[in-house]
């Protein structure tokens, strides 16, 4: 068995090499401090001292005694499940539809909807258009129409932050998902719509969901994938215009839980703890969407 | 959506008054390049040539955006179309990462650059760029897309793995490194000095956006050139968006795939 195993090995010894530099920078600097951090999680870890075992009382203190922690969940699942969802059929829509423009015009399109991601200078944006006196662009707008005697706390008010947060999301939307879609797209043979007219493809819709999508697989998975890590791990939307930590912890969410507990009182341990259930809640919802999007095109 | 675009240029060309208005206008009513020559002046000052800064930017982001390509689309390839013992796991690893947090690994990769006597050193933002999840992953999904046919032609002509992959693939699946060359440059672009603040320590190794906080840190009094700094630093992946995002077209046709 191993010697068959081992002219495998160098019948295939072309594809080892090429990956070979891949996977040794890839191992040293992802695989080895994940692995680490994983152990981790099992013990306590002030940084200074060395780590001590401690079993699963990282994780049992998280799902039992830490409140906050549970309203970090809830923040994020809601923040996840809203966003992730929309920003991810808004990424397809929008590169499909801008995909047929003559290249320069499609580059200028792309530019403006990918501008939010390219910018860098959104939440000063942001808090100008929610500021918390009269002067702020909602706040005016809105007093000057009537519909509000005096200004609105926007960015300090718990009603208002998950959902200031999640409007903010939705519009950075159009990020890595978009270009990767843009780029499937133009991947996608041509020769398939001809043969699709000839099977008695009827109109645009039957084309998006007969050739189109199954074509775009790969893509879609890798988008998904993007849109999941995104909508789970959030954490600077929430500490760059929210503040850290939030009025009554509304805006807190499992990342900057774990920043709290990683980076500020050194509690590594119980960060990485964090980081591994913030882990398995996404590849529970991976596991899930990949189940979905199989179904594409049936 | 172009609001921040439009908002960062108009910003760059105000007058101070201007700029402190509250609340803000849209568009600069009086433009002036105020702002510029205020920020030339700051760094006529600055101990390290500005060109040093530069240099070590547009080093980093272009050797970092280069290596990254290459590297991750090599591997790539092999997972995605050749059948060999450990592929399915080498592949799960690798997704399975892109959903560990970075903020717990931050101190493992610390203490490893460290002991690989990397710190203060170009390699402690090159090397972990070279690796990074994103590239390999969309790699391997565009080149999943390609027919099995174009590689078994290939190897009938007798070009060996590395042609093939070089010279057939990588023509096929542009539109993919062009999109991650934007990816890859953005990211070291602009995080650039999350990085350098954490490994580098040398100031002649410091890259412009580190400068350019190191101005912003001026507080309100340098307002000005904060915004003729912030404008220039969208510049560089503008232009790179602009120049790849006109040519991610229709490679399929125009690489003789039509069956």
């Amino acid at each position: 068995m191993s010697s068959r195993l081992l002219v495998e090995v160098r019948k295939n010894k072309h594809a080892y090499i090429l990956m070979a530099p891949y996977f040794l920078i890839f191992g040293v600097f992802t695989v080895f401090p994940v692995v680490l951090s994983f152990l981790l999680s099992f013990t306590h870890f002030n940084m200074l001292q060395l780590p001590s075992w401690a079993g699963f009382s990282n994780y049992a203190r998280l799902l039992v005694k830490d409140d906050v922690f549970l309203i970090a969940l809830k923040n994020t699942m809601l923040f996840a499940v809203i966003t992730g969802p929309i920003s991810y059929m808004a990424c397809f829509l929008f590169a499909w539809l801008i995909n047929e423009l003559p290249p320069k015009l499609r580059a200028l399109l792309t530019l403006v909807l990918y501008a939010p991601t390219i910018a860098g200078n959104m939440y000063l944006i942001w808090s100008l258009l929610f500021s918390a006196d009269s002067y702020g662009y909602i706040n005016s707008f809105l007093m000057k129409w009537g519909f509000i005697l005096e200004p609105i706390q926007w960015l300090q008010d718990p009603r208002y932050i998950l959902g200031i947060m999640i409007i903010v999301q939705l519009w950075l939307s159009l990020g890595t998902s978009f270009l990767a879609f843009i780029a499937g797209l133009q991947t996608v043979n041509k020769s398939l719509y001809e043969a699709g007219a000839i099977d008695g493809i009827r109109n645009r819709w039957q084309e998006l969901w007969f050739i189109t999508l199954p074509s775009m697989r790969p893509q879609l998975m890798f988008g998904a994938i993007i849109q999941i890590t995104n909508a789970f791990a959030v954490a600077e939307i929430s500490i760059y215009l929210i503040g850290f930590p939030s009025v009554d912890y509304a805006g807190h969410t499992i990342v900057t839980h774990l920043i709290d507990y990683g980076m500020i009182r050194f509690d590594m341990g119980y960060a990485s703890a964090i980081a591994t259930f913030l882990f398995g809640l996404m590849l529970l919802t991976n596991l899930v969407t990949q189940r979905l999007l199989r179904k594409v095109g049936e | 959506m172009a609001f921040p675009l439009v908002f960062t240029v108009s910003n760059a060309f105000k007058p101070l008054d201007e700029i402190f208005l509250f609340p803000p206008r849209f568009f600069v009513r009086h433009p002036t390049l105020t702002n510029f020559t205020v920020m030339v002046d700051i760094f006529a000052d600055s101990w390290v040539p500005f060109s040093r800064y530069l240099f070590n930017s547009f080093f980093i982001a272009i050797v970092g955006t280069a290596g990254h390509v290459i590297i991750a689309s090599a591997a790539a390839y092999p997972l995605a179309k050749l059948k060999f013992p450990g592929r399915n796991v080498l592949f799960s690893v690798v997704v399975l990462s892109l959903m560990f947090s970075a903020y717990v690994t931050a101190v493992p990769n610390y203490m490893t650059i460290s002991w690989l006597g990397m710190l203060n050193t170009y390699w402690a933002i090159l090397l972990p760029a070279f690796g990074s999840t994103l590239g390999l992953y969309l790699m391997k999904q565009f080149m999943e897309q390609i027919p099995d046919e174009l590689i078994e032609a290939g190897k009938i002509d007798g070009a060996s793995e590395y042609r093939i992959f070089w010279q057939l693939v990588m023509p096929v699946v542009k539109p993919a490194w062009l999109t991650l060359i934007i990816f890859s440059l953005q990211g070291l672009w602009t995080n650039g000095s999350v990085t350098s603040h954490k490994y580098i320590y040398s100031e002649q190794l410091k890259t412009v956006d580190y400068v350019f906080g190191q101005i912003a840190n001026g507080g309100i009094a340098r307002t000005g050139p904060v915004a003729a700094v912030t404008f220039l630093m969208m510049l560089v992946p503008i232009t790179v968006f602009i120049i790849t995002q006109s040519n991610v077209i229709q490679t399929m046709t125009t690489s003789g795939m039509k069956e």
